[in-house]
């Protein structure tokens, strides 16, 4: 058996593997949204899988977000497992009633008669200088509504992996892609990707002993860098990557914070109603006897997002999660 | 001297010339509705179609009284009666083959009904035991929609997925004319077009959007006119003449089915009735009006071509009849006992495995369930309080 060595790839080539291969594997599987057949999206995530599927197989369609998926709802009402792009988070807004009266219910309502295998892939998140409504982290309106699965991926094996996932599930799947993070490289082998885990687990990317890191998406990597500038300061921080939103991962999450008594919830979506605020009660309810402080959220402003000039004040950066960090010693200390 | 002077020799370059994609004129509906009843046309009809038609059409008048009757016995939450509208609901339900599709609206019951689901499950949404009672993909019947014209671009997505795996299914999706208002039909209509997917749209203008009058509600010259902006051809039909609906509505069938893409049909009627129960109609419109359209009755149409060619016999009035009152006691019957509801059913659809969240839940209400079966069995002891929590806390270190 040859063996390949795993060479640096981006997270964007990892997506498009993973789309290749469920398409490969299973003729049901259908991509479906605004440019993603000749032009292969403007993240060029579909590149290619006209050319190798068929038109039908990879479809443009009119530029019409609640038209989109609420054809995805038919299609896979008649067996066929769509994989929806959003081109964008914000533009995504106008798919929100079939998303959150159908996909979402679809299952349900007909007492599991009419399950929804479809995945809607949405690049979200800040940090790439988009202008207005092409950034912003949405994670909290998918996760406030019962019914679908919300994944985010910070790996490229993780982009692969969970993609891979998504679309295998029998329920729909909100597949966020962090959009900043398409072109990062990690080494990877695409000759042998990393197996199809159930969605649902989160994974501790760094162990520490002081504090906890929560966190996910474009925010790892952040937290990573945090995590070792705190060596400076003599913290050993623990970082968490939740990967999955719904289902919500209390075990990883509850036996790291337990280990270390203090947790700061790192992400850029805005703190007032947003996903720490779950994540910090979640946590809070059930370590609270471990806790050596309150549960802390670096998160963007409660502002709408930013013009690109200004992004880098919005987005929890190193020393806003460090500062917190210090909060959580100080909390201890006093 | 002017700009234009100062250009002096300056030519426009020519626009590239202009052609349309399609030629309009065929697209566009016709000036009046086609009426096939009171009219010559009608003689042709076939007989066993008309006496079908009446008997579902006598049936379905029945099931809308009877079903109104339960509301005010608080048997069901809220029926939003279909009265006066028969035809379309028939017509649309008879049209389709078995292994067609049908998407209907929260006001189509009898075109579920008349598509063989068992009357009492179609009224489980208003009944309130659970949001969908039949199993859609036995009778190829989508959950009757509630929000407006969102079922449409599902019945798109259906019709284009049949066709791309070679079966000839066609979808016939129902949409009121207030929906026509919603950016679902527009996006449906435009995919349908563009895709050339088999899919048959019925517009059933009733009149009124709850209250609020076609006037207000679109300035088109009809709703059917509205097709030609997609590329489809439009119909425009008499909504009461369960002939015509039945011809337009088949026609556009076999069209879908045969390649040549959707169609957008729109049935004039009225809705004789409130919205619901819950509404007062006398509001926003006045009794002339209702009048007029009760005089337009289609049973009373189709009885009038049956009588002028002697169908209409004693036996074809009276089996229509006792159809009827036997559906009619059966539901009855049926709706009057008590609906078994499982409670651990909140949990049993949400996901095909139920998150550690859900489960943490269920535990809870099992909890709960139990506590209160212990509580009827011994009613003197405990306080009655369960133990368990939703979110398991951890206890002191």
């Amino acid at each position: 058996m040859t063996t390949v060595a795993a060479k640096p790839a981006t997270m964007a080539q990892a997506l498009t593997r993973a789309l290749r291969d469920a398409m490969a594997d299973d003729p049901a599987v259908h991509v479906l949204g605004e440019d993603v057949g000749t032009l292969g999206g403007v993240f060029r995530i579909t590149d290619g899988l006209a050319a190798e599927f068929g038109e039908d197989r990879c479809a443009d369609t009119p530029l019409a977000e609640a038209g989109i998926l609420g054809a995805a709802v038919g299609m896979a009402m008649y067996g066929l497992r769509p994989v929806v792009e959003m081109q964008f988070d914000a533009f995504a807004y106008p798919a929100f009633e079939q998303l959150a009266s159908h996909v979402a219910k679809m299952r349900n309502r007909t007492r599991g008669t009419l399950p929804l295998p479809l995945t809607i892939r949405i690049p979200y998140g800040g940090g790439i200088g988009g202008v207005e409504h092409h950034s912003d982290s949405s994670e909290a309106y998918y996760m406030a509504t019962p019914g679908l699965h919300v994944v985010t991926p910070a790996t490229v094996a993780d982009a692969y992996g969970l993609l891979r996932a998504a679309i295998a599930s029998d329920d729909p799947v909100v597949f966020l892609e962090p959009k900043r993070l398409y072109w990062s490289k990690d080494s990877w082998n695409p000759e042998r990707p990393s197996p199809v885990e159930p969605i649902g687990r989160a994974v501790v990317r760094r162990s520490g002993r002081s504090a906890t890191l929560l966190t996910y998406g474009p925010s790892v990597a952040v937290c990573m860098e945090a995590a070792e500038a705190a060596r400076a300061e003599g913290w050993d921080l623990e970082v968490v990557d939740l990967r999955s939103l719904v289902p919500f991962d209390d075990e990883t999450v509850c036996a790291s914070v337990r280990r270390t008594g203090r947790a700061v919830v790192v992400h850029e979506a805005h703190a007032f109603g947003g996903p720490g605020g779950e994540i910090a009660a979640r946590v809070t309810e059930r370590c609270f006897h471990h806790l050596e402080a309150p549960v802390l959220r670096v998160a963007g402003f409660d502002v709408p997002y930013p013009p690109p000039m200004l992004e880098r004040h919005h987005l929890p950066g190193v020393d806003r999660i460090l500062d917190a960090v210090g909060r959580l010693q100080w909390e201890a200390e006093s | 001297m002017t700009v234009m002077e100062q250009r002096g020799a300056y030519r426009p370059t020519p626009p590239p010339a202009w052609q349309p994609r399609t030629d309009p004129a065929p697209l566009l509906p016709d000036a009046e509705p086609h009426r096939v009843l009171g009219t010559e046309a009608a003689a042709g009809a076939d007989p066993a179609l008309l006496l079908r038609l009446h008997a579902e059409l006598v049936k379905g008048r029945r099931y809308n009284a009877q079903a109104t009757a339960l509301t005010k016995q608080g048997r069901l939450a809220v029926y939003p009666s279909s009265t006066g509208q028969e035809a379309c609901e028939i017509a649309a339900a008879l049209v389709l083959a078995e292994r067609d599709w049908l998407f209907p609206s929260y006001r189509d019951t009898l075109a579920v009904i008349a598509r063989g689901v068992d009357p009492v499950e179609a009224l489980t949404l208003l009944r309130g035991d659970w949001h969908t009672g039949y199993d859609p993909r036995e009778h190829r019947v989508a959950p009757l929609s509630t929000p407006l014209a969102t079922q449409l671009p599902h019945a798109v997505g259906l019709a284009h997925a049949a066709r791309l795996q070679g079966d000839d299914v066609v979808a016939l999706a129902m949409v009121g004319d207030g929906g026509t208002s919603e950016g679902d039909f527009h996006e449906a209509l435009n995919f349908a077009a563009v895709w050339q997917a088999p899919v048959v749209f019925l517009v059933q203008n009733n009149g009124f959007a709850i209250s609020v009058p076609l006037a207000k509600q679109t300035a088109a010259p009809s709703l059917a006119h509205k097709a030609v902006g997609y590329g489809m051809p439009g119909r425009l039909v008499d909504g009461n003449d369960a002939v015509a609906v039945h011809e337009v509505l088949a026609d556009a069938v076999r069209h879908a089915r045969a390649g040549g893409g959707p169609t957008l049909v729109e049935a004039l009627t009225y809705r004789v009735d409130a919205h619901t129960n819950a509404d007062d109609a006398t509001r926003y419109r006045g009794d002339d009006e209702v009048e007029t359209w009760r005089r337009h009755d289609p049973i009373a149409l189709l009885e009038e071509e049956l009588t002028r060619r002697g169908l209409l016999t004693e036996d074809a009035v009276r089996g229509a009849r006792e159809d009827a009152e036997a559906m009619a006691a059966d539901l009855r019957a049926r709706m009057n006992e008590d609906a078994r509801l499982d409670p651990m059913d909140l949990f049993a659809h949400v996901y095909a495995e139920p998150t550690p969240q859900l489960r943490e839940q269920r535990d809870l209400l099992r909890a709960e369930l139990a506590a209160e079966a212990e509580a009827e069995t011994a009613p003197t002891t405990g306080t009655g309080r369960t133990t368990g929590t939703a979110a398991s806390t951890e206890g002191p270190r």
